[in-house]
């Protein structure tokens, strides 16, 4: 048995290795975000400490960002609820293509599921041929939320040590979800969903600007299955044309 | 000083949230990938929230007010046309953010 546990040793520190590249790009962004992020959080009065908590137990990035907005302004634990709910409602559509079966353990596959971030997502899918083993997924998932909590908990302990204020370091966030949306256009180069969104954020914000979010959402979800109804109700007629043409000749 | 319990609370919250929406669809995953309907939102959604998000962090601008109005859209322009142009979105996020922030502690204060 001895060589054999060896061999698994070895094996599980190359696909550990395998991980800390796969993690480098992701890293490179999550830790200058993080620390961000902590600047914001010891901006709004929080104790530095509260940038770990958040980071180390919500682990949603866009997600915690808006957290902070809500919690200066004692927003009420439906509304955090909701907002939760509306911002991760993404990571539903993962799991349509995350490989967590390779992940075997019970407690690893748990940790998986917890750290199914945008980052972890869109590393092992970025390759489908690549072979992920389970030891390669959890060691990107832990080494991208060590970056993360490590940039956050520096960047609060700074801004609550030097005593940093930034008017506008809010824009981080905006920011970030422009570069999303601009890079999930340019993966489809849809119009009409870009509009259908536009559309459902402005009606929103004209209907309540503090009831936005999710007004926006179910906007957009209702317009996308509407458009899915339509796309669905043209290809079968299509069909019918076919058959009948078909038919007549 | 923001109650340490409220906060507490609003970490179990959304933790719990987040976590529930990650973890239950993997359990679910065979049934979910049949639908075409799922399929197309999943292919949509993503492109789609973003958008909204985007809206959403906005959703505090007056547009009768020159600050923080102004310095927001110039920075927006800033982040829109550095990520269409260089497509590095380290970069494009610190230089929007750099530029609203200077904007605001110098030219525009609030």
């Amino acid at each position: 048995m001895r060589p054999r546990s060896g061999l698994l040793a070895t094996s599980r520190r190359t696909e550990l290795k395998r991980a800390f590249f796969d993690s480098a790009g992701a890293g490179g962004a999550l830790f200058p975000l993080g620390l961000a992020f902590g600047l914001l959080v010891s901006q709004a009065g929080l104790d530095w400490w509260w940038a770990t908590i958040f980071t180390a137990i919500v682990y949603a990035g866009s997600l915690e960002f808006i957290l902070v907005g809500l919690v200066v302004v004692a927003a009420p634990l439906s509304t955090i609820a909701l907002t939760a709910l509306v911002v991760n409602v993404r990571h539903v559509f993962y799991a349509l293509s995350f490989p967590i079966h390779r992940v075997r353990s019970r407690p690893a596959r748990f940790y998986s599921a917890y750290a199914l971030t945008d980052e972890a997502y869109a590393i092992t899918t970025g390759r489908p041929g690549e072979n992920w083993t389970g030891t390669r997924i959890v060691g990107i998932q832990l080494l991208c939320q060590a970056y993360w909590v490590l940039g956050a908990t520096i960047g609060a302990l700074a801004g609550d040590r030097l005593g940093l204020h930034l008017p506008g370091l809010e824009f981080t966030l905006t920011a970030l979800f422009v570069v999303l949306a601009i890079e999930a256009y340019r993966a489809r180069r849809d119009m009409p969903t870009a509009i259908i969104a536009l559309l459902s954020g402005l009606i929103a914000l004209l209907l309540s600007p503090e009831h936005m979010l999710p007004i926006a959402m179910t906007l957009l979800t209702v317009g996308l299955l509407a458009r899915f109804a339509l796309r669905q109700r043209r290809r079968r007629g299509n069909a019918a044309d076919a058959t009948e043409h078909g038919g007549t000749r | 000083m923001i109650d340490p319990g409220y906060l507490a609370a609003t970490v179990l919250v959304a933790g719990g949230i987040t976590f529930a929406l990650r973890a239950v669809p993997l359990l679910a995953v065979v049934p979910l990938r049949r639908s075409a309907a799922v399929r197309f939102l999943a292919d949509e959604l993503p492109a789609g929230i973003m958008i909204v998000l985007v809206l959403y962090c906005l959703r505090d601008l007056s547009l009768t007010e020159l600050s923080p109005t102004l310095p927001t859209l110039i920075a927006l322009n800033v982040t829109i046309a550095l990520q269409v142009w260089k497509r590095n979105a380290l970069l494009s996020i610190f230089a929007g953010t750099a530029v609203n922030v200077t904007l605001l502690s110098t030219a525009f204060p609030v």
